[in-house]
């Protein structure tokens, strides 16, 4: 049993319940400890890049401190919790000048650094898991069903602080799609924006971008999208105009563990 | 030219405008490109050259969507998102710059509107 300090964020609390309940009755069944810490501050949604900016990467510093501490790794499902941290993570290791302002204002018992590791739930799967293990655990195949894997843009880059997968041909998805059974469908829109916050800002906008989605995912022949993201799965659904299911892969990996129906008793 | 802002703008984006070869790649892939009014590739040069009061008066600072796409698909790593960054926390740190307020967020709000799209949109357009 391996145990990961769990970031659930501040969505997957309320409108993305669907996201964290199937992640948390998956983990279990596959023998995965998620340990929410006490105390975790919202993520900010959104990493700002600006070197002189340092009060908004605290939080994330925070969760991450908080992981080093218990010697565990942290794990997030959320995307946008997940570009923040390991934005934060990456930008605090690799810079002197942020983690020195950092850690003056934090006065921790020992500086952070970058020591924790940070996993997106679905790189546990593939690198904790194993895919090939988890097709065996597999009890309820998603057999024949044409899935579309939705990337976006939070879960891939920039690659270089995220170190998922290649950020212009990812796999990680589809790999897990063929894992609980089913067949991934590539389209040219995988790893582009859904229009995000600009749902807002530009109502137009967002459903320009997310029906372009939508229509290249439908055009190669899916059945459904799935997605990590609450934001993406909101414009996908809301502003698209496309009738195409769209689900978070937590929900179709309880499904293929027979937990789904269980969990809905 | 401000110097002076161009030199802020600069430092707080961390990106290197003169590595720009101008292939236009950014703005090629820019989600974006038929909001902006100043795309990719001229937030590049117009801080290159320090026409920076333009970009900070343009709607274009709102039209990123921060998809990081400009960034990893740029073959010099000048990392324009950063610079576009930059100017906008330039226009919105001014003393009335916030472009949103939270009492403007409940009558944007929808029954299905994740938090997350809250806490973003507050973190680009407001201080």
């Amino acid at each position: 049993m391996e145990t990961f300090t769990y970031y659930p964020g501040c969505t997957l609390r309320t409108k993305a319940k669907d996201l964290d309940t199937y992640a948390r009755i998956s983990a279990e069944a596959l023998g995965i400890v998620l340990a929410e810490p006490d105390d975790w501050q919202c993520c900010g949604g959104a990493y700002t890049t600006a070197k002189d900016e340092i009060a908004t990467k605290l939080s994330a510093v925070r969760a991450l401190n908080a992981a080093k501490e218990l010697g565990r790794p942290l794990i997030t499902v959320c995307s946008a919790c997940h570009n923040v941290i390991k934005q934060t993570n990456y930008d605090i290791s690799h810079d002197e000048n942020m983690a020195a302002k950092v850690n003056n204002y934090l006065q921790l018992p020992e500086a952070y650094t970058g020591e924790t590791t940070v996993y997106h739930y679905l790189e546990m799967l593939r690198d904790v898991v194993g895919f090939d293990n988890l097709k065996e655990k597999v009890t309820n195949p998603l057999t024949g069903r044409k899935i579309a894997a939705y990337y976006g843009c939070l879960l891939l880059r920039p690659a270089k602080a995220l170190a998922m997968d290649d950020p212009e041909n990812p796999a990680i998805m589809e790999d897990f799609i063929k894992a609980i059974g089913a067949t991934p469908v590539i389209y040219a829109q995988r790893n582009e924006c859904c229009g995000g916050y600009i749902t807002l800002e530009d109502k137009a906008q967002a459903q320009k971008r997310s029906a372009a989605v939508m229509n290249s995912a439908a055009d190669m022949g899916a059945e459904m999208i799935v997605t990590a993201c609450p934001l993406c799965l909101y414009n996908l659904r809301k502003n698209s105009g496309s009738e195409l299911p769209v689900y978070y892969f937590t929900e179709l990996l309880a499904e293929a563990l027979g937990l789904k129906e269980a969990s809905n008793e | 030219m401000n110097k002076n802002l161009k030199e802020q703008v600069l430092r707080s984006s961390g990106a290197n405008v003169l590595k720009c070869m101008r292939c236009g790649k950014c703005s090629a892939t820019c989600p974006s490109y038929d909001e902006m009014e100043y795309h990719p590739h001229q937030f590049v040069y117009m801080v290159e050259k320090g026409d920076i009061e333009t970009l900070m008066k343009s709607e274009s600072l709102y039209r990123c969507l921060t998809c990081f796409a400009c960034v990893d698909r740029c073959p010099r790593g000048v990392e324009p998102a950063k610079v576009v960054e930059a100017v906008r926390l330039a226009a919105v740190r001014q003393q009335g710059g916030n472009r949103l307020s939270p009492d403007m967020i409940p009558d944007m709000l929808d029954e299905d509107l994740p938090q997350q799209a809250i806490v973003t949109a507050l973190r680009k357009y407001a201080k």
